[in-house]
């Protein structure tokens, strides 16, 4: 089977960047700060496959680059470097231009104009932010929310677009009376339903959830993921799972890679990475593991 | 008496009929009307977009019409018939007065007959009568940004529309729907101009709207605080935005009639009799009105 999306030596900096930046960083160096010019690596030469419906994890401590990564796929910031492609089944009609005829994968997607990046992600991507005040607005209506995603892939019917919201949120476990509510009359975990519901909207293909359930008391926790779960059978999703819980990454993922200082440090099977890691970074993970 | 009449009276030309001494033939001197005609010629080229230009400094405060004022001062020949309207009234004291600046700069003949204007300059409003492409309509726009009221920035604004990422815009008209079971803007209705830029008509009332789409004649938007010079080109596709199951409508006046014409098909000024409560209407096209006043009484 070909990967869905493969990504290859993306790499972010932030700062102006020097010739020893790549060497100076590191997990050797257990930072990702150059010391020579001060710039920041967050995402150092990063390749992987995301397959149609599997989900990935990233594991990683605060600062080892996972939500940059998230952020550079999405398209919401600028790789410094680096190539994602998409496998042509990804069906893009609208977006012809971006294949060569004959090849299987589409050009380097971080060289599209932004309108272009804009329409892809439209077209195939969710995302589910850890804070839900990144993904939602909070004084617009829940239903509002869910139909900006809708408005933005050209829907102009406003019946079409309640129902189609209802429906989601219906999915979701929010009670569909209270759609016309901001969410920012509602609990965490609520919020962080609307925002699942905002992102499946467009009926994506991959699904970003980075720290979803951080900050969610463990009964929601659990009901989070138990809806993620079957959300991912259902819609066939393919999903980058980030996350510092391992416990997460073990409920959802059936790969998993370990990042540290913007670098990947070892990937494979979770089941694998869990039971038998190999890199003293993943061992010492697995190891302070309540 | 007729509006057409006073203004004549009041209105008596220079005594040797030549531009006010010191300046030069309306007003700006050549390199601020070269300026302002290649901003212009730009707006056409890339209808609804909005091009920035230099704002001159002119006899009257910024936000009274400075900018329709400069494209007008830009574009004026000797030869013009010139007509200013503010709210579709002919005689209303900025009307009046930038009537006379225009004469007094350009030495144009002015009027207040929609068909005998070559050039005509509005604030909120579009003539009743159908204009033609021997005519050039010039609007005083206070706020050329439509997406404003959902985006303070001008910075991401600009943005929006480079991307065509409208999706907020659309996304107001729905929570619009969603709160009052209609779309609640009342002028200033968001447009979208030759399929691509959501464009701001000026704060004329919907009844004008469509009489952007598809006309003969060119319109020329001018925001002179808001330095923004844009254009609705002859014959370009105006769409007010609208959803399937929302269409967009006009002010209904079915059942009322203009107090002074009985005109049924004119956009309405409700005018409330502070002694007696009374509520009548009345044309608010004071030329329009005029010219179908005297129809009715000869």
């Amino acid at each position: 089977m070909e990967p869905l999306i493969r990504i290859r030596n993306l790499s972010k900096r932030f700062g102006q960047g020097c010739s020893r930046c790549r060497d100076a960083t590191g997990q050797e160096q257990d930072t990702n700060l150059c010391p020579h010019c001060g710039s920041v690596m967050a995402c150092n030469d990063v390749s992987f496959d995301l397959f149609r419906n599997e989900a990935l994890g990233v594991v990683g401590e605060s600062g080892s680059g996972k939500s940059t990564l998230v952020r550079l796929l999405h398209f919401e910031w600028e790789a410094s470097e680096g190539a994602v492609e998409m496998h042509r089944s990804a069906g893009l009609e609208n977006l012809p231009e971006i294949f060569a005829t004959g090849s299987d994968y589409s050009f380097n997607l971080l060289g599209l104009s932004h309108f272009q990046k804009r329409q892809l992600r439209n077209a195939l991507m969710g995302i589910v932010y850890q804070n839900p005040h990144l993904g939602l607005r909070m004084q617009i209506s829940s239903g509002g929310n869910i139909a900006e995603r809708l408005l933005g892939a050209g829907w102009r019917h406003i019946g079409k677009m309640r129902r189609r919201s209802a429906e989601l949120l219906e999915r979701t476990e929010i009670p569909v009376e209270r759609m016309d509510e901001p969410p920012c009359n509602f609990s965490g975990g609520m919020q962080q339903r609307v925002q699942i519901a905002k992102a499946l909207s467009n009926n994506p293909l991959i699904l970003f959830l980075d720290e979803v359930t951080t900050g969610l008391d463990l009964s929601v926790q659990a009901r989070v993921l138990d809806l993620i779960r079957n959300l991912r059978s259902e819609f066939n999703l393919s999903m980058l799972v980030v996350s510092h819980d391992l416990g997460v990454i073990n409920l959802l993922c059936q790969r998993t890679m370990v990042m540290k200082s913007g670098h990947v440090v070892e990937s494979g099977l979770t089941d694998q990475i869990l039971q038998d890691p190999q890199h003293r970074y993943t061992q010492l993970l697995v190891a302070s593991q309540l | 008496m007729l509006m057409r009449e006073w203004l004549q009276n009041e209105n008596e030309p220079g005594s040797d009929g030549a531009p006010a001494a010191g300046y030069p033939f309306g007003f700006m001197d050549e390199g601020a009307k070269k300026e302002i005609r290649r901003s212009i010629l730009k707006a056409v080229a890339i209808p609804g977009y909005q091009v920035p230009y230099g704002s001159r400094e002119m006899p009257i405060a910024r936000g009274w019409g400075t900018g329709g004022l400069q494209i007008t001062l830009s574009l004026v020949k000797p030869d013009d018939i010139f007509k200013v309207i503010d709210q579709g009234c002919d005689g209303s004291v900025n009307a009046v007065n930038i009537k006379k600046f225009v004469a007094a700069v350009a030495d144009v003949a002015i009027t207040t007959d929609t068909r005998a204007a070559t050039l005509i300059q509005t604030r909120h409003r579009i003539p009743e009568e159908p204009m033609t492409d021997r005519q050039i309509l010039v609007l005083q726009v206070p706020y050329p940004e439509a997406l404003r009221e959902v985006e303070p920035s001008e910075m991401e604004t600009r943005r929006m529309h480079a991307e065509a990422d409208y999706s907020r815009m659309w996304l107001f008209l729905y929570e619009d729907i969603v709160k009052y079971g209609e779309i609640t803007i009342s002028y200033r209705y968001p447009v979208t101009v030759n399929g691509r830029y959501i464009t701001d008509p000026s704060p004329i009332p919907r009844w004008d709207v469509p009489k952007l789409h598809m006309a003969d004649t060119l319109f020329l938007f001018g925001a002179g605080r808001e330095k923004r010079i844009y254009a609705i080109p002859p014959h370009t596709s105006v769409e007010p935005l609208e959803f399937e199951d929302h269409k967009f409508r006009t002010e209904n006046f079915s059942g009322k009639a203009c107090a002074r014409c009985g005109a049924t098909d004119t956009y309405l000024d409700e005018v409330i009799d502070n002694a007696g409560g009374g509520r009548s209407y009345f044309c608010s096209d004071s030329g329009y009105c005029d010219k179908r006043s005297l129809a009715w009484n000869h």
